[in-house]
């Protein structure tokens, strides 16, 4: 197995991007990722995408966007996996690098969610879930989440104001960042008198599903020497999965596909939990981000709403999480979300996040999951 | 002539369902101007049944068809005929019978039909199904009369129509039957006292032509035709159960029939929940099952309109006490309520629906 | 959706039909081939218990299409009486007096219609036990 490190990243602000289809802002990220890699010849593009099919009636996404961004034909291969497309798309970029299969690749993210109205955005994110026996029985996600919360509430005697807390300290973050899709504070009141989604979780305990796209170029360390002077490496990306099905798992308050994934992801990067000095999780909701914090064993069971309170997952605090303002306030834009992740913790390690740097951060950890949980994917990057 | 089978039948099990829902005759007088007495002293009346919104008459009936399966403590794939009957089945061509084998566990082998006569639809089934069972072609039938009913917005009927049904196992007379039927007969004419066209959402009626010549004459004729020649006075017979339009006719009918209140109390239920239509008199006898004990005789006389009534002589026997038990009595029921109110009401019945 | 997706699924949603491995005596709903503990394809017909209690439930305020007229209805997820766990609507009860530990038992009731002219989905929801013994 080669080395493999990131030699270029591009974002897109995360918005509702009325204005923008999926061709233009996969295009941006794209330019931007080129340009800050010193434009590399990139061999094979791997773009991850969650809904497009359903939103915007196009499949085949590969052809569709690269035509457009001016890629040449080149491979490229369309990854799916729900929320979680990025976090896969990320590991096939990597494995590609790695394995000696291609020199430079792109792993390139996004998603249009702001053409259709919310209930068919509650619609196709519950494609994730399992049809016959959640879905179709009205079911949704937010609803998988509240009922996690229910229990999480109750087992770990977890209070309805820190799981607020959580969201607060995300919007916190994302006052600082520029690509956030909701850059402003909210108070614990304020999250918990927004209007309710499912009951206990409400708009404010939600992330917003909207529109962005993130790119990251992937090459050996040789390779990198030649474009560009600042790199980090990818030390560990590791998948796993778990049911589908709430009803088939023996608990709603951890998630087996992040413990898998991150246990394999450490131990591939030789690192353990208490060396990660910044994250970016999966906080699809409060509730979610308190989950993954437990599973990726940086919070003790149980204990994050005492860490939240005491200030430990502030970007100053012992586990800085979510700089940017996580899926809640950077926003969720679907299969792009696992892409950001990684731009952004490589944007940290290089010192380049701005506003929302993390000081001295040298081990960063991204987690992305599908659905709730059905599959999660962690990377370890390294300066 | 009355019907007696050739071989004798009974019921082996009897079950019920109501909704839980109630919409009181105060709430639909307030929305449309009338005066509530008029249907609580009037037609003793007070609320009725409603259905809510994730259920329809194939959901009553699977219900009160489980429930009638569970007393007949049977294997439900040894029932060879199922039988629904209904004036609201939720599609004018795919049975309510098939959906109701299926949920029980009758499926593949076995007939199923859906009968329509107004509010007789369910006593034509457990007739035709106590054919069957006689006749040897079939082990047992599973008969059921089920409505959600729907009147017209401020119509008088709205006040009464509301959503019930009750089944019942039928098979050969034996140690663990419940009751036998001793006889049956149907008295029929043609009477335009209450009709719905192809295509209309709601029925018409005839008004106080829906009385004497109707409900009064059909009801009248067929018990007292099955009275004579069975040799029975009203004396002879410790409950009766009659169709129960609203709480007057009803009363009335036993009266001129010599049956006191007492008699017709138990199988009352139009008072509490309305007038489930095809459920009415088959929720009536589950209602008077529930109570009864071997050696009862009961006789029950519903009323379609269109029009027609079928009489039955029923004869409790030991095999009732260890399954009255087995499923909620329609006490039960009836006990579980909430009301709600009139915009909640048309909200679930789809008479005001979000534009998509 | 289809009539054949709608029509699969029948003796799941009216008779909560599931398996149960052969070999390890695990049950498992929806149906399964293989058994997920042990891995052997011994899995045979097994009908699930139509009573269970509530393990952990959300009101959905937030609908998905063709869900939006009834908000906010109850979901649950139950643990019948043999430990096999259910997700489903709950029925016939105020949000307000839904508990975690609520005992409650199977009816069939109508899920959802694509359209008015559209076939009808019928198929398991969890409601208050009516008999209170």
């Amino acid at each position: 197995m080669r080395k493999v490190v990131i030699s270029g990243v591009g974002m897109t602000k995360v918005d509702q991007h009325f204005d923008r289809g999926i061709r233009d802002l996969f295009k941006e990220a794209v330019v931007k990722a080129l340009d800050d890699s010193g434009n590399p010849e990139i061999s094979h593009y791997y773009v991850s995408n969650a809904y497009a099919s359903l939103i915007s009636d196009q499949a085949d996404l590969g052809p569709f966007l690269l035509e457009y961004a001016g890629c040449g034909c080149t491979p490229v291969t369309q990854i799916g996996g729900a929320c979680g497309a990025g976090g896969n798309a990320v590991l096939e970029a990597f494995e590609a690098v790695a394995s000696g299969k291609s020199d430079i690749v792109l792993v390139g993210g996004v998603e249009k969610m702001s053409d259709i109205p919310q209930k068919q955005v509650t619609s196709v994110q519950s494609t994730c879930m399992d049809q016959e026996y959640e879905a179709n029985y009205g079911l949704t996600l937010a609803g998988i989440n509240a009922m996690a919360a229910r229990s999480y509430m109750q087992q770990y005697s977890a209070t309805r104001e820190q799981l607020a807390l959580f969201a607060v300290q995300m919007h916190k973050n994302a006052v600082k960042n520029p690509y956030a899709c909701l850059p402003f504070e909210v108070t614990t009141d304020k999250v918990i008198e927004s209007f309710p989604i499912a009951d206990p979780l409400t708009f404010l305990d939600s992330s917003p599903a909207c529109d962005g796209s993130a790119a990251v170029i992937m090459t050996t360390p040789e390779i990198a020497r030649t474009l560009t002077d600042t790199v980090v490496e990818v030390a560990g990306v590791c998948q796993s999965i778990d049911n589908v099905g709430i009803s088939e798992r023996p608990s709603l308050v951890t998630m087996r596909s992040t413990v898998d994934a991150a246990e394999k992801a450490y131990s591939m990067a030789k690192v353990k939990p208490d060396e990660i000095g910044v994250c970016e999780i999966h906080d699809a909701f409060t509730i979610t981000g308190f989950i993954a914090l437990e599973d990726l064993s940086l919070v003790d069971r149980g204990k994050t709403g005492i860490a939240v309170e005491e200030g430990t997952i502030a970007k100053d605090g012992k586990i800085p999480t979510n700089p940017s303002g996580g899926l809640k306030a950077r926003g969720q834009p679907g299969g792009a979300t696992g892409v950001y992740q990684i731009a952004e913790i490589t944007q940290q390690l290089r010192g380049e996040a701005g506003g929302t740097q993390v000081e001295g951060a040298k081990v960063g950890l991204t987690h992305n999951i599908s659905g709730f949980g059905s599959g999660a994917t962690v990377g370890i990057l390294k300066r | 002539m009355v019907m007696k089978p050739v071989n004798p039948v009974g019921f082996l099990g009897w079950g019920g369902y109501i909704p839980r829902y109630r919409l009181s005759v105060e709430e639909i007088a307030r929305v449309w101007g009338k005066d509530p007495k008029r249907y609580r002293q009037g037609l003793f009346v007070d609320e009725k049944a409603v259905a809510g919104p994730d259920e329809d008459s194939a959901t009553v009936a699977v219900e009160a068809a489980r429930n009638s399966v569970l007393r007949a403590n049977i294997n439900a794939k040894d029932i060879g005929a199922v039988f629904v009957g209904s004036e609201s089945n939720p599609y004018a061509v795919k049975p309510t019978g098939t959906l109701v084998a299926e949920a029980i566990g009758a499926t593949p082998s076995v007939l199923s039909a859906d009968f329509e006569f107004a509010c007789k639809a369910g006593t034509e089934a457990i007739q035709c199904g106590t054919a069957l069972v006689a006749s040897g072609m079939v082990k047992y039938a599973l008969s059921v009369g089920a409505d959600v009913s729907q009147g017209a917005p401020g119509d008088d009927l709205e006040f009464t129509a509301a959503a019930g049904g009750a089944g019942y196992v039928l098979g050969r007379s034996g140690s663990d039957t419940v009751a036998d039927i001793e006889a049956s007969y149907s008295f029929v004419t043609d009477t335009p006292d209450f009709w719905r066209r192809q295509g209309q959402p709601y029925p018409r009626h005839g008004e106080s032509f829906t009385g004497t010549p109707a409900y009064f004459k059909h009801v009248g004729s067929a018990a007292k035709k099955l009275m004579d020649e069975l040799g029975y006075k009203a004396n002879d017979f410790n409950y009766a159960i009659f169709h129960q339009p609203n709480g007057k006719f009803p009363v009335r009918a036993a009266n001129s029939l010599g049956f006191t209140m007492d008699k017709i109390k138990p199988g009352l239920l139009v008072t509490k929940i309305g007038n489930t239509y095809s459920g009415s008199s088959p929720l009536g006898l589950a209602a008077t099952l529930d109570i009864a004990k071997p050696g009862d005789k009961i006789l029950v006389v519903s009323y379609g309109s269109g029009a027609g009534s079928d009489a039955f002589s029923i004869i409790v026997k030991d095999g009732i006490e260890t399954k009255k038990q087995l499923a909620p009595s329609i006490t039960d029921y009836v006990n579980r309520k909430l009301n709600v109110d009139y915009s909640t009401y048309i909200k679930w019945y789809r008479m005001i629906v979000a534009p998509t | 959706m289809s009539s054949a997706r709608i029509w699969r699924e029948i003796p799941q949603r009216y008779r909560l039909e599931g398996t149960k491995c052969a070999k390890c005596g695990t049950a498992t709903f929806p149906p399964r081939s293989t058994c997920p503990k042990c891995g052997a394809d011994e899995m045979k017909l097994y009908m699930l218990p139509r009573a269970g209690k509530i393990v952990t439930y959300s009101l959905i305020h937030s609908a998905p299409e063709g869900f939006e007229t009834n908000v906010p209805y109850p979901v649950a997820l139950i643990e019948l009486d043999d430990g096999t766990r259910i997700t489903s609507q709950l029925t016939d009860c105020e949000n307000s007096e839904i508990t975690v530990g609520m005992p409650v038992e199977m009816a069939v009731r109508r899920i959802r219609e694509e359209s008015p002219s559209g076939i009808i989905v019928y198929g398991y929801k969890f409601r208050p036990k009516v008999r209170k013994s």
